[in-house]
């Protein structure tokens, strides 16, 4: 689903965060938001699911479209929109529940109630989030007990047992070491066949490794946003290039 | 020193080599020249065994260079530069070794008198020599308009090539004893025409090293 923003601006009481960002986010691509700590990324990805909401003194303007629909309209429902684009966050925050209800929140949460059709979506959710191998026999276990990589993995099938048609992703894998790295990045990969996905990250390789497209964020602008290729091998702004090759940042 | 530092450290390391490198190719081009219109067979001597000087070189920036791909992961400008210093080694790598060639054949005129004063190929010689300079330079200086006249510049090269091409043919019509030499010179023409395709090359790299864009020769 395409993601439109235009002239947009949020305020943290007095705090300029984010200033007149424009952007467009295609449809089935992996989107990478990479910038110094505070530049306003991650404020910026909590926008599309109306995270900041729940922030005191955080005022927002500008027009935010999710394939076409204002997700800050008065008819919008929060619950919906917080359905359709998914959210995993930098450090695995499983429910202190077993695997299995940790994946059945969400759909029990919409109205599903038979267990066949739990089921389905438990097992299909985790096959999505390729960890299905690993944990189906122990559904009824503590989702504490797995590995952190197998925590974020897991919460990643929570977030597609709403079915989402975007996953945001803050920093999914900073906690994690190589192999889950690997695992997380081969998933996205695969997800984004059916889903849009926009991830920050502070690890530019891992940008370059996933997204098609990437966006650089500084002080609170958008200063660059291009083909992942084309900003990593010839970017436009000065900036850019200074903090890419890490002259500062 | 910052990692920042460090890495710039390299790739000035890199820089330097590959400066080296032009200056040694540059003069073993001129060299090979000289000693083929002078008749100086010490002189060709030397320019092929300092071929092995440029080979070296060209094999220690290789691995400087990987090994900054390997370990540094460069982007933007400084992947533009790593990358293009590894291509545009190639192409030094490879005028040095037809200077070398070309001195190999000069050795092989023995003491004959020239069936014909090589005027176009002392011509073609200069125009492939300031090609090469003017590459190189190009590169030192970042200069991108230098860099982009070469690809018209070979094209009078390779006019001279087919004057030098015809007058040969003619002469070798005209005495089939002329053919032994006709022959030399022949190929002697034939590298330095190909010398002046790798300066374009060079030019090419220094525009992508700058730009970011590479234009397909």
């Amino acid at each position: 689903m395409n993601i439109s923003v235009r002239n947009c601006n949020l305020w943290y009481g007095d705090f300029q965060a984010l200033k007149n960002i424009n952007m467009d986010i295609s449809n089935r691509e992996v989107t990478a938001f990479i910038g110094p700590s505070g530049c306003g990324k991650s404020t910026f990805l909590k926008i599309l699911n109306r995270m900041n909401d729940l922030v005191d003194g955080c005022r927002i303007t500008g027009s935010f479209h999710i394939g076409g629909v204002d997700i800050f309209d008065k008819s919008t429902d929060v619950n919906l929109l917080r359905k359709k684009v998914g959210m995993v966050f930098q450090k695995p925050n499983p429910f202190p529940m077993s695997i299995y209800d940790n994946i059945a929140f969400a759909p029990r949460t919409f109205g599903v109630r038979k267990k066949a059709e739990l089921d389905r979506i438990v097992e299909d959710s985790l096959r999505r989030a390729s960890i299905w191998d690993e944990v189906k026999d122990r559904l009824k276990k503590s989702a504490l007990g797995m590995s952190g990589g197998q925590q974020q993995r897991l919460c990643i099938a929570r977030a597609l047992a709403a079915n989402p048609d975007i996953l945001l992703m803050d920093e999914p894998t900073s906690a994690l070491d190589p192999i889950s790295t690997g695992k997380i990045e081969a998933l996205m990969s695969e997800l984004k066949q059916e889903l849009t996905i926009v991830i920050v990250t502070h690890n530019m390789q891992q940008a370059t490794r996933i997204a098609d497209k990437t966006a650089f964020f500084y002080l609170g602008e958008l200063i660059e946003y291009d083909t992942t290729e084309k900003l990593f091998s010839c970017p436009t702004d000065r900036r850019t290039e200074n903090y890419i090759t890490g002259r500062f940042g | 020193m910052s990692i920042r530092s460090k890495y710039e450290a390299e790739l000035a390391l890199v820089f330097n080599k590959l400066i080296a490198m032009c200056r040694a190719v540059e003069t073993a081009i001129e060299k090979s020249v000289t000693a083929l219109v002078k008749r100086d067979r010490d002189m060709s001597a030397e320019v092929i065994s300092e071929d092995k000087y440029v080979d070296n070189l060209e094999h220690e920036i290789e691995q400087d260079c990987l090994k900054i791909l390997l370990m540094e992961h460069p982007v933007a400008s400084d992947f533009r530069d790593v990358s293009a210093a590894l291509k545009m080694i190639t192409d030094l790598e490879r005028i040095s070794d037809q200077a070398a060639d070309i001195s190999e054949i000069a050795l092989q005129f023995g003491d004959e008198d020239f069936i014909k004063e090589p005027e176009h190929i002392t011509l073609m010689a200069h125009l492939a020599i300031d090609m090469v300079k003017d590459s190189v330079q190009s590169y030192i200086n970042r200069d991108i308009e230098l860099a982009r006249s070469l690809d018209s510049r070979d094209d009078r090269v390779d006019q001279l090539f087919e004057t030098v091409k015809g007058d040969l043919v003619e002469l070798i019509r005209k005495d089939g004893k002329n053919a032994d030499q006709a022959i030399l010179f022949m190929m002697i023409a034939k590298y330095l025409e190909r010398i002046a395709d790798h300066a374009v090359n060079i030019g090419e790299w220094v525009e992508y090293a700058v730009t970011g864009c590479h234009k397909i020769g």
